[in-house]
């Protein structure tokens, strides 16, 4: 294809998407029926949603009427198996096969709304019939989700017809590398995988550093439990990442790259593969792209090891055939990365953001969010709360916001006790805190880290020590024991914990505790084992009296801890 | 170079642009603590015992890996900084068995040290959980006690960098990692060489040797034996060391006193077995040559290194030469000619060696190596274990006379003496070829362009109008490099092949004292080199003793005797062992 051809191919295809925005169908159907088939709604069965509807489908013979189209993940995992039907955009949520089938009669075919499937709202228990009026929805604004959900990640056509692969062909046709990255400089877009490093800054260094060739590494490893932003993107929206990672290659001057995807993941390899194949005979990867003289290709590595092969010089170790353990940083992978060779490592939801940066700007950009956090980002929102799922907030957003407005509140009715950010590299906020606006510096300054996106919910009946000693138990487990403080530091810190929850502390236990994790912070060899200690850091720091009634009294406030120790045979 | 200044405790300094911390901090005489860092072998990083504060980090760095920067501050001994530190000692005090007083490394251990030197008193995690692996003594000369493994990591960088054997490395993960063999097979079933390269480095008691002194204990003290001692070349300038004379100092007379005074019945000489190497694999050498036999030729007097090309090279082991080496000739020689001169039943005889080794001891326990009808060494001891005998016997090196070896297994020349250097092997088998070939003597004794701590070496020396070109490696890295040249077909206009197991030759050995390193290794080259020059006889093949024994016994070199008693073969290993039932 060259650039010609690909706006001829843009223009059809947005023509057969009409009908999704609710204008006339051109492309002969009358009906196009999504069906979320996100991994969070394959377990909650919506293949057999897809099957019946298919298989109802055929049975009446409205296969010439009706399309049915298998999308990624659209966030609200809770309401899933969820089915949208166009023109209307009617959102069906809960939907089971035999609801399936009533569907097709009663919608398809009769042009009834099924009521008894649409979401009623909490606040005026009205009926809603779309998806954009849903409270989850209202306050988000989806930019890296701005396809998930919404078109068959196995069709390129989809995707161009919405603003794909419109910036890779004006990178290529009339920008300089430098104005690439300048680009990407200017809209303040900092990296997605935890640690927030500027990404156009990143690229600069890469550009400007000696060796070749270079590399482009995408990280799809998503070890944070609980997590599954990256996975969503690449089930979802593949040639997103795709199309950021070329326009990097562009920018940096690489001809190569690498997808790591966690084998965990076979439905964001098997989608991001046919992407790459799509791309490849579609001519916007490959040699000559677009016929614009660039060469790029991809190819995905599928990672099989623990949380730390995220990281991302153990990640490089592990493309590169040796074992995924980190080493010491400088030099960080600009300057010597996979192969020793300078090379751009970063985040799926990183990338996914790069194509529509260079599309509307780096300004229009940088105008979403605060003054140092500038954009969207994805969260996982999970645990004690209402509406759980994927949820995509400007940054600056309020935790409040996030949790109750769009989480819906805590479940049962239940006092919000914290929000755990960063998964069990960060830290628990306090309910006191709640108002605080979700950007890098202020989470960090409450002793969290924005991390990759897991956000957790923590109720009134939860145990800080329970909840330290989870998220250790997963540290000490997914260390690579490279370093002496985090092989054996962060089990002793676990050992510690689980003596408390078991009504076996000893006299200083605490303390000694929180100046473990005061070294393990200070002295371990990756992030890992940086951020390892900051549940217990924190909350020991909000809840130190939480664990002084575990070491002191054998008492587990919330009845979570199983005390092997009764307080009567503690007092002895 | 481009330079960088920084300040270091107060100390600006100025430093080359790639330096790390903690070596510009060592160049203003202030020593950071570490237990894993190896200067250019292993700076990993692991420890975390060299951690130092610097302004506007968020954490501290470790200054093994921390490259000097522009305007750096860094403070190496904070109170933040030593309590970590202290906090990270005592997390792996926690983890150790803490046997010091029952350790083989007892008094010379970093660990020992480190906790001294930090003052750790309490261990406050002590009462915690320990990893449970299972000590591996199926190695017929290195033994793993990964308890007391520190995860250093000293050994993996040793094993892959230097040696390119890459026979252990962290299996598994976190709190659960062990440095041991991949599929943690016991040694015994690796592609380990028993080089002992690892435990020169290692800092702790968590790989050593295999000791067998009280083997030779009891042989001593057993009147029904006549125990005969042979000492390696490369021993007389290490065995010093241990009585604080400086490294390289050749204690050869006294060496041979302090074992008469073990009791040995007869104390020889491998450098007498070393010439009639010499003699074996230069007439080999020109045998091949004249009858278009397979070239280069390659020396096999290095058991690491057999064993290694057993693994990696199966397809060029026609070109090893099937000379023994010098220890397995004196054992089969003590047991047939000695035994017969000296009216003794060779059942009776006990052979010991000591050796600068670890291979050794594999190598005398090979099936193949029986030609006498017996075992034809019993017991090999490496340098530390004899060192070991003589502290226990009360015998102060330092204060014997020096004596004489026994003949005739004891008579020997310079050229027997250098087999201890990297380079001398081939240097001695040129000075017995090119007469052998030529007729004539040779000009110049010195070959000097074989002698030296260069990986890879190489010579041409004109015997009367052929040009014979040879190379020579040490450290089985540079073997591999060779090998792959020559399976490529690099190398066929080569004629011999020296190939040392240990960087610098014997005198690096897996059996001398335990923290060799480079300028050691020159030191005792240097050592070495003396011997030689000092010799009366410089060249194999003029050895009275090596002429007598072909006149009186073996006939001709070559020969039908020669080629029961002194020749071997080789077998075929696996380079991936995997595990089996
Ligand atoms: C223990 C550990 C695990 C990590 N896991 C991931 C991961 O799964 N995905 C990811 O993108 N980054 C992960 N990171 C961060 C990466 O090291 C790296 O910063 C990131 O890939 C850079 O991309 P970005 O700048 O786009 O965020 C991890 C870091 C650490 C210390
Ligand atoms: S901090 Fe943990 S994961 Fe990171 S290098 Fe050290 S042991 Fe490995
Ligand atoms: S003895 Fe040699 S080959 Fe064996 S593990 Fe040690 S260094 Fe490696
Ligand atoms: S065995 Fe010794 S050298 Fe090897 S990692 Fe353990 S402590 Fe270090």
């Amino acid at each position: 294809m060259n650039t010609e051809e690909l706006t001829k191919l843009r223009h059809t295809a947005r023509e057969a998407l009409r009908l999704r925005e609710g204008q006339l169908p051109t492309d002969g159907f009358e009906f196009h029926v999504l069906v979320c088939g996100g991994t969070g709604c394959v377990s909650s069965g919506c293949k057999s949603v897809r099957n019946a509807l298919v298989d109802e489908v055929t049975k009446r013979g409205l296969e010439q009427k009706v399309r049915v189209i298998e999308t990624g993940c659209l966030g609200p995992c809770n309401l899933g198996p969820i089915v949208t039907v166009y023109p209307d955009g009617v959102f069906y949520h809960k939907v089971t096969a035999d609801d399936a089938v009533f569907i097709v009669r009663e919608h398809l075919e009769q042009g009834r709304v099924v009521q008894g499937l649409l979401y009623r709202s909490p606040e005026t228990g009205q009926l809603l019939r779309t998806w954009p009026e849903i409270p989850f929805f209202r306050k988000q604004r989806r930019i890296v989700l701005r396809n998930c959900g919404l078109i068959d990640p196995l069709s390129i056509g989809e995707y161009i017809a919405r603003d794909g692969y419109a910036a890779l062909p004006r990178v290529l046709g009339g920008m300089t590398p430098e104005a690439v990255i300048e680009e990407v400089r200017k809209s303040g877009l900092r990296g997605r995988g935890g640690a927030g490093f500027p990404t156009g800054v990143k690229w600069d260094a890469a550009r400007r550093a000696p060796g070749n060739p270079k590399y482009v590494v995408c990280n799809g490893d998503e070890g944070d439990p609980g997590a599954f932003m990256d996975r969503s993107v690449l089930e979802g929206d593949p040639h997103s990442v795709l199309e950021g990672m070329a326009i990097c290659g562009y920018a940096v001057d690489a001809a190569k790259g690498y997808a790591y995807i966690r084998a965990e993941y076979p439905l964001a390899i098997e989608n991001f593969q046919a992407a790459i194949d799509q791309a490849r005979a579609g001519g916007l990867l490959g040699r000559n792209i677009l016929d614009l003289g660039f060469d790029f290709d991809v190819e995905i590595r599928v990672g099989a090891g623990a949380f730390v092969c995220g990281e991302e010089t153990a990640l490089l170790n592990s493309i590169a055939g040796k074992r995924g353990e980190p080493r010491p940083r400088p030099p960080f992978p600009a300057q010597c990365g996979l192969f020793d060779k300078p090379t751009v490592i970063n985040n799926v939801e990183t990338w996914a953001n790069i194509p529509p940066i260079i599309t509307n700007g780096g300004d229009w950009y940088a105008a979403i969010g605060t003054e140092k956090s500038k954009g969207t980002k994805v969260f996982a929102l999970a645990g004690k709360v209402i509406n759980t799922g994927l949820v995509e907030v400007p940054l600056g957003t309020t935790l409040r916001e996030v949790v109750c407005d769009i989480g819906g509140g805590v479940k049962d009715g239940k006092k919000l006790k914290a929000v755990q950010t960063g998964g069990p590299s960060g830290g628990a906020i306090p309910a006191e805190q709640i108002d605080t606006p979700i950007d890098y510096e202020a989470l960090a300054a409450l002793g969290s880290i924005m991390g990759s996106g897991g956000m957790i919910v923590v109720d009134e009946d939860t145990c800080m020590v329970d909840l330290a000693r989870f998220f250790l138990e997963f540290v000490q487990d997914e260390s690579c024991g490279k370093c002496t403080p985090c092989r054996i530091g962060t089990r002793r810190m676990y050992e510690i914990l689980t003596r408390l929850s078991q009504g076996r502390a000893q006299k200083g236990d605490v303390d000694l505790l929180i100046e473990l994790a005061h070294v393990i912070k200070n002295s371990a060899l990756c992030g890992l084992g940086q951020t390892g200690p900051n549940p217990v850091l924190s909350t020991t720091a909000n809840y130190r009296h939480e664990y002084d009634l575990h070491a002191l009294e054998k008492k587990c406030p919330t009845g979570a801890c199983p005390m092997r120790i009764k307080p009567a045979q503690a007092r002895k | 170079m481009a330079t960088v200044k920084l300040t270091i405790d107060n100390n600006p300094v100025e430093v080359e642009q790639e330096t790390t911390v903690l070596e510009a901090a060592r160049s203003l005489g202030i020593s950071i603590p570490t237990l894993c860092h190896l200067r250019e072998l292993n700076q990993v990083g692991a420890c975390r015992m060299c951690i130092v504060e610097v302004e506007g980090a968020r954490s501290y760095p470790a200054s093994c890996t921390l490259p000097v920067s522009e305007g750096m501050v860094v403070r190496t001994a904070t109170p933040g900084v030593r309590a970590a530190r202290k906090m990270i000692l005592e997390l792996i005090l926690s983890d150790h068995p803490n046997e010091c007083l029952i350790c083989i490394r007892n008094g010379h251990c970093e660990l020992q040290a480190a906790a001294d030197t930090l003052g750790v008193r309490e261990v406050r995690f002590q009462r915690m959980s320990r990893r449970l692996h299972p000590k591996d003594d199926s190695g017929s000369a290195v033994i793993r006690e990964p308890q007391k493994c520190i995860y250093c990591r000293r050994c993996v960088s040793v094993c892959a960098g230097v040696q390119g054997v890459e026979a252990v490395g962290p299996q598994l993960r976190g709190f659960s990692t062990v440095i041991a063999p991949p599929y943690n097979l016991p040694l015994a079933e690796s592609v380990c060489v028993n080089c002992g390269q690892c435990l020169l480095v290692c800092p702790v008691g968590a790989i050593y040797e295999r000791d067998e002194t009280a083997s030779v204990w009891a042989a001593l003290a057993d009147p029904a034996k006549h125990v005969v001692v042979q000492t390696a070349p490369a021993t007389r300038v290490t065995l010093g060391e241990a009585f604080g004379m400086p490294p390289g100092t050749p204690v050869t007379g006294k060496m041979v006193a302090a074992l008469r005074r073990l009791g040995f019945d007869r104390v020889f000489d491998t450098d007498f077995t070393a010439d009639l190497t010499i003699v074996e694999e230069s007439n080999e050498l020109l045998n091949r040559m004249k009858n278009g036999g397979v070239l280069p030729q390659i020396t096999s007097c290095s058991p690491g290194w057999v064993k290694f090309i057993e693994h990696f090279y199966q397809d060029l082991l026609p070109h090893l030469s099937t000379s023994k080496s010098p220890q397995q000739m004196f054992g089969a020689l003590a047991k047939t000619y000695y035994a017969e001169e000296a009216g003794v039943d060779p059942a009776d005889i006990v052979v010991v060696s000591v050796m600068p080794c670890t291979a050794k001891k594999f190598e005398a326990g090979r099936p193949e190596m029986q030609s006498s009808g017996h075992r034809d060494v019993d017991v090999v001891l490496t340098t530390r274990e004899l060192v070991r005998m003589l502290k226990e016997a009360g015998i102060d090196l330092t204060r014997l006379p020096d004596e004489e070896y026994d003949a005739p297994l004891g008579i020997s020349t310079g050229a027997g003496a250098i087999f201890g250097a990297t380079g001398g092997v081939m240097e001695a088998a040129l000075r017995t070829a090119y007469e052998v070939a030529t007729g004539k003597p040779l000009p110049k004794v010195d070959i000097k362009e074989v002698r030296g701590l260069e990986g890879i070496k190489q010579a041409v020396i004109d015997f009367e109008g052929t040009p014979v070109k040879v190379l020579v490696a040490h450290g089985l890295r540079h073997a591999r490099t060779l090998m792959e040249k020559l399976k490529a077909g690099e190398l066929s206009e080569y004629h011999f092949i020296e190939v040392m197991c240990c960087p610098g030759g014997c005198i690096g050995g897996g059996g001398q004292p335990i923290g060799t390193d480079s300028e050691d290794r020159r030191r005792r080259i240097e050592g070495i080199y003396r011997v030689d020059k000092n010799m009366k006889l410089r060249k194999s093949h003029e050895n009275p003793a090596v002429i007598r024994l072909y006149a009186d016994f073996l006939g001709r070199p070559l020969g039908e005797k020669s080629h029961r008693l002194l020749h071997t073969h080789y077998v075929r290993r696996s380079a991936h062992p995997v595990l089996t039932e």
